[in-house]
């Protein structure tokens, strides 16, 4: 799962210049529809961006079982306990195949990992929200994953063989958290008013996030022309968020649900769905830490590590040299 | 104060609430070797990559394997292998491959033998109806 992707450019002026004959042959493979594998040329800037993307996606997939994973001990029967723990394991491997593709670009994942505790690198901000019940779990296994697959769908097919290959696998896999989740949600939308209530809570909850996942709006994000002609970033923030409300809403409204936004309506006219500029103060201030479960989610995945290290270190083999995946 | 979550389980861990102890660093190389898997999803089929994991030893990439690229869906066998073990061309000589569309003489459709098939049975048939005449 991932959103909020915010990608930056590097002031010209700081950028090694690229060899031009190089870097025409480099776009041109890319302008014919090829893929660019790991040992390819490529621009430092274009290394640079798609370590720092698969990364963050990576962190998002590995935190983003966390806030669902609470919920496997209380799961309300034996089978939804099975489908989470199947889900979220799920999750914990859309990580390492995406630290895998990053890995192709030269980071080694333990470095990805420690900037991750550090907090020098994000991950998506929905995860630093609690689920407070299972109707919670239901909302994020639905909308999030809609938002994410989204997201990945748009992501697989961008220009860097290895992250479309990691995509092409998780994407399958998301398409089963999408039903599962919806499946809970009717259950709970077709249940008894309490649930029905409950649900309704739930949506009302992480409605803020939801229209926070596919990050600011274009108009204040920052220039990227270059990471689209590469085919890093293959699509605006604004046009996956519109393409969030234009399938989700409609189901939303059929199961009898409020979304809680008055504005929130489609403009026949144009197409596109209006609605109130969310938090985006909010966003920031949780982005940079100060959000609900911020602390406990990099606490949680410094016990996994420091309690862990006993284990690795007994395992390691002293000539053991680090080497990138293949592909 | 240590955490309070709504984990149970992360409560009861007693994580502190304020840690600020420096991460402990990472020795070099703190990470296992790095596999590649391939995997057959049925029999008769080749065993195609399907990706890379990392793990200490042959018998726990094979767990990792299974886990992580065969925990769903068909498959017959999964192989693994230390990527420091594959021997692969540079990609900077892919041009090797650059003539192979040109040797049309390794190809079945190089060889073109119909039309001249049919000029000869016209040209016998013809030959035929002159010797007749
Ligand atoms: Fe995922
Ligand atoms: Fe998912």
């Amino acid at each position: 799962m991932y959103g909020n992707l915010s990608i930056v450019d590097t002031p010209a002026g700081q950028q090694a210049a690229d060899d031009p004959e190089l870097l025409a042959a480099f776009e041109a493979r890319i302008d014919r529809g090829e893929k660019i594998e790991p040992h390819d040329w490529m621009p430092a800037e274009y290394r640079r961006q798609l370590i720092r993307m698969i990364e963050q996606h990576a962190h998002s997939e590995i935190i983003g079982a966390l806030p669902e994973g609470t919920w496997i001990t209380r799961a309300p029967g034996f089978k939804r306990k099975m489908a989470l723990m199947a889900k979220v394991q799920d999750e914990v491997g859309h990580a390492q195949l995406l630290y895998s593709a990053a890995e192709t670009l030269g980071k080694p994942r333990e470095a990805m990992i420690d900037d991750l505790l550090s907090g020098k690198s994000k991950y998506s901000n929905v995860f630093n929200y609690p689920a407070l019940t299972w109707a919670d779990t239901a909302v994020i296994a639905w909308l999030i994953d809609a938002g994410a697959i989204i997201n990945q769908h748009t992501n697989a097919k961008g220009s860097y063989g290895p992250y479309c290959r990691a995509l092409a696998r998780i994407c399958i896999e998301e398409s089963f958290h999408l039903k599962y989740g919806y499946d809970n949600v009717v259950t709970l939308a077709t249940g008894t008013p309490t649930q029905r209530a409950m649900l309704q809570e739930a949506l009302n909850r992480w409605w803020g996030p939801i229209m926070h996942f596919h990050g600011p709006p274009d108009k204040v994000s920052q220039h990227t022309e270059k990471l689209v002609r590469w085919k890093v970033k293959m699509a605006t923030n604004d046009a996956m968020r519109q393409e969030f409300l234009d399938t989700y809403v409609p189901k939303i409204w059929e199961l009898g649900l409020t979304v809680p936004d008055p504005n929130l309506r489609k403009n026949e006219e144009t197409g596109e769905w209006e609605f109130s500029d969310p938090d985006w103060d909010e966003f920031k201030r949780v982005i940079n830490g100060d959000g609900p479960c911020n602390a406990e989610r990099l606490a949680v995945r410094r016990m996994a590590e420091e309690q862990g290290r006993w284990v690795r270190q007994a395992l390691r083999k002293p000539n053991h040299a680090y080497v990138a995946p293949l592909s | 104060m240590t955490i309070q979550s709504l984990d149970p389980r992360i409560t009861r861990a007693g994580i502190p609430s304020e840690d600020s102890r420096p991460l402990e660093p990472k020795e070099d190389l703190d990470q296992f070797e790095t596999w590649e898997v391939f995997h057959q999803q049925k029999r008769g089929d080749f065993s195609e990559h399907v990706g890379s994991l990392h793990a200490p030893n042959a018998e726990l990439a094979l767990v990792m394997a299974k886990e992580q690229y065969a925990r769903r869906f068909k498959c017959v066998g999964i192989w693994v292998v230390r990527t420091a073990d594959i021997l692969t061309l540079n990609t900077e000589d892919e041009d090797i491959f650059a003539t192979n569309a040109e040797k049309k003489y390794r190809d079945a459709g190089g060889y073109r033998v119909g039309n001249r098939v049919s000029a000869f049975k016209q040209q016998q048939a013809q030959a035929k109806s002159e010797g007749a005449a």
